[in-house]
């Protein structure tokens, strides 16, 4: 099979370039990342992360033929050849396949991402009725691959200033989350041009999610949450 | 780096959205009425604009597009134009010409020219 692989060493000094790989594999029930380890094999200096090999812990994102992917639970025979593999978009990349996750990091902690409740802890747990804990379906799934922060332009261009898809699906998991007694300040720390609106609903997210989640949806409720707090 | 709102965007995008469903609606349907209307001279036209619920319904249009374009424009001036004079510059030009455009429709609108 053929891959075009995108290779960057830092420390050469040369510019990254794309490297043409031929690789003998049976692409029957075989992933792409066993392909990249394969390759690997061959050329030990290819780099790339990956842990969990399928697609819980979301280290291999990378950009497969133009989308955003876990290498790990994409079937290589449905892959068009040439095979381009790519790191992912809008991060700077510190070496081939890897880039440096910061700031989707800083995006992603600025929206406080754990149960604030300064409740007396109860003695057992903190209970939910089934139509509440239905509510975190959809959201609390998110492994923070980053596939579709990656593959949002307003990320890209305000990276800075724009929250991202991602973790507005997580500021949403708390804001939904009966037990979290902090809504109003999240809806308050969202509130603003560029953390929240500079979504403008392209679904860029929805397309990209390995895990078949839906950002989009979820800042609309963060939106519809808005408005009814000002209307 | 900014880790927390300003508290504003809701208004905005919310008037946003409001003008885009009241074009959506008004703008086809002035269009409409004039193709079916459509007069083929000075007095004719005279004549359809006569009816004072056209010259208002055509002034909150106006209306509604100068705010939508504004809500746009700044947008596009928030993302590409990060000098803040200048952004505020641009800003001001634009509101300025939008408001100019609306006080000229209501002008023609009312044949005071």
């Amino acid at each position: 099979m053929k891959f075009r692989l995108y290779r960057f060493h830092p420390e050469s000094g040369e510019k990254p370039f794309m490297q043409d790989v031929e690789l003998d594999i049976d692409p029957a029930g075989k992933m792409l990342l066993d392909a990249l380890l394969a390759i690997k094999a061959q050329d030990e200096t290819l780099s790339l992360r990956r842990s969990c090999r399928e697609g819980v812990c979301g280290s291999d994102a990378v950009n497969v033929n133009g989308k955003n992917r876990l290498a790990c639970i994409t079937p290589l025979s449905e892959l068009k050849q040439p095979i381009e593999v790519r790191p992912l978009p809008g991060l700077p990349v510190i070496r081939d396949l890897i880039v440096d996750m910061e700031p989707f990091y800083k995006q992603y902690r600025s929206v406080k991402p754990w149960l604030i409740n300064d409740e007396p802890e109860p003695e057992v747990e903190r209970l939910q009725d089934p139509a509440d804990r239905a509510l975190l379906d959809g959201a609390y799934e998110c492994i923070l691959c980053g596939c579709c922060t990656t593959s949002c332009p307003s990320f890209w261009w305000n990276p800075d200033t724009f929250v991202g898809p991602a973790g507005l699906l997580q500021a949403y998991r708390f804001i939904a989350d009966s037990r979290d007694e902090a809504t109003a300040e999240r809806l308050d720390n969202l509130e603003d041009p560029y953390r929240l609106y500079r979504c403008r609903g392209i679904m860029n997210c929805v397309d990209a999610c390995p895990k078949g989640l839906n950002p989009t949806e979820a800042i609309g409720r963060i939106k519809s949450l808005l408005v009814k707090r000002r209307v | 780096m900014s880790t927390s709102g300003a508290h504003t965007g809701t208004g905005s995008w919310l008037l946003q959205r409001a003008t885009a469903i009241v074009l959506a609606f008004v703008l086809p349907g002035l269009l409409g009425y004039f193709l079916i209307a459509l007069p083929v001279d000075f007095a004719g036209w005279q004549a359809l604009f006569a009816a004072l619920w056209l010259r208002v319904l055509m002034l909150l249009a106006g209306l509604a597009l100068a705010l939508h374009a504004w809500l746009g424009m700044r947008d596009i001036f928030m993302d590409y134009v990060r000098p803040i004079g200048l952004r505020l510059a641009l800003y001001l030009a634009v509101i300025a010409t939008l408001a100019a455009t609306l006080v000229w429709l209501a002008a023609v609108l009312w044949g005071m020219v």
